[in-house]
């Protein structure tokens, strides 16, 4: 694989995508600013509704971690993991990522905030926080609106998946990052 | 599940810190803990408030359900026992979109549409379809072309380079797509062979 084209996707795919949302969005006679403002609105909302998640869950994080409890379980698993290339900082986001998006998202900031952003670890952590969903948010939601009793396969699909999600993601970080 | 994570990762801190004696970094981590969510949420304001703008632009010109409509030949293929003139097709593809743009409030309502939907083409039985699993595994591997919040959390500490994770995203998380995709097909093999 070409790590240049990667690079080169993640510095060109933005700004191509806005030029062509506006470039289409005139041409369809869209009040594009006025649609942009409205939209925008919701952005707030949904900001300011995620902070009581996030104080929760980083204030438990800060605490496992200033505790020393975090680096003790960290060190237990670092021999084994390492010899199959998996870093063992990045195991609390792994377990917690299919369970609660927002408990993960808290864990991804921590990481990112205490390895820099663009150490390997904050950038692994930022592409697994990236590339994979919360298997049981959607499991609970999706098959409980519905009324869905019997899960059948879907559970071990859904963390097989996740789990191939995770295996790529540290592949792919450590191929181009690593 | 949260709540006791949540619980026993915290009470483990605290329990911790007694026999380490750390409970002065302990008092002074749940401070900064909180500090640190409340200034990353108002970092996330920003990016949230432009994309969600540019998103909006992008649903009032059509846009959305024009790609919803060129995705429509390649995922009719992963639901087969879906008619590709069914509601259910459209509310799959909406909720496929949503999500690859990073609107995940707004991928939500869509995937519930689609799973009643899909409930119906079952008969109303209380159990899980071929289809809908298919649906759950496309949707946790989640297919995503820009990691917003991501961005938004790199940007908050300074990267050089907060997009440099669309690539490496992109990549990831087409392949685990296809995994996903794959891991459901073996299943549903398995599965036949049995009954």
């Amino acid at each position: 694989m070409d790590m240049e084209i990667v690079s080169a996707i993640s510095l060109w795919f933005i700004p191509v995508l806005i030029g062509f949302i506006l470039i289409y969005g005139t041409y369809k006679k869209v009040p594009t600013y006025e649609s942009f403002v409205e939209g925008g609105k919701e952005g707030i909302k949904m900001a300011v509704s995620i902070i009581p998640f996030l104080v929760g869950m980083m204030v438990a994080i800060a605490v496992f971690r200033a505790s020393g409890a975090l680096d003790l379980m960290v060190d237990w698993l670092r021999p084994g993991l390492n010899k199959v290339g998996i870093p063992a900082e990045i195991v609390p986001l792994a377990l917690i990522r299919p369970i609660s998006g927002t408990a993960a998202l808290g864990i991804t900031s921590d990481l990112i905030g205490v390895y820099g952003p663009d150490s390997f670890i904050g950038t692994l952590a930022a592409t697994l926080q990236g590339s994979t969903d919360t298997t049981f948010y959607v499991l609970t939601v999706y098959f409980g609106a519905v009324g869905i009793k019997k899960m059948g396969d879907a559970v071990k699909v859904g963390l097989l998946a996740d789990a191939v999600a995770i295996a790529t993601a540290i592949i792919v970080v450590t191929l181009m990052f690593g | 599940m949260v709540n006791y994570i949540w619980v026993v990762m915290t009470l483990i801190g605290l329990g911790f810190a007694v026999v380490n004696g750390t409970m002065a970094e302990v008092n002074e981590a749940i401070f900064t803990g909180a500090k640190d969510a409340v200034a990353l949420c108002i970092g996330l304001v920003s990016i949230l408030v432009f994309w969600l703008g540019m998103m909006r632009i992008a649903e009032d010109s059509g846009l959305l359900s024009k790609l919803s409509r060129l995705f429509r030949p390649l995922v009719s293929k992963l639901f087969p026992e879906v008619p590709s003139n069914h509601p259910a097709m459209g509310y799959i593809l909406s909720n496929m979109i949503a999500n690859m743009f990073g609107l995940g409030n707004a991928a939500t309502p869509l995937g519930i549409k689609a799973m009643e939907e899909l409930k119906e083409l079952n008969g109303g039985k209380k159990e899980t379809s071929r289809s809908m699993i298919t649906f759950l595994a496309i949707n946790t591997a989640s297919i995503t072309l820009i990691p917003t919040t991501v961005i938004a959390i790199r940007m908050n500490y300074n990267s050089a380079n907060p997009t440099d994770i669309v690539g490496p995203t992109l990549v990831a998380t087409a392949v685990s797509a296809v995994a996903a995709i794959f891991i459901d097909r073996y299943f549903y093999y398995r599965r036949s062979k049995k009954g």
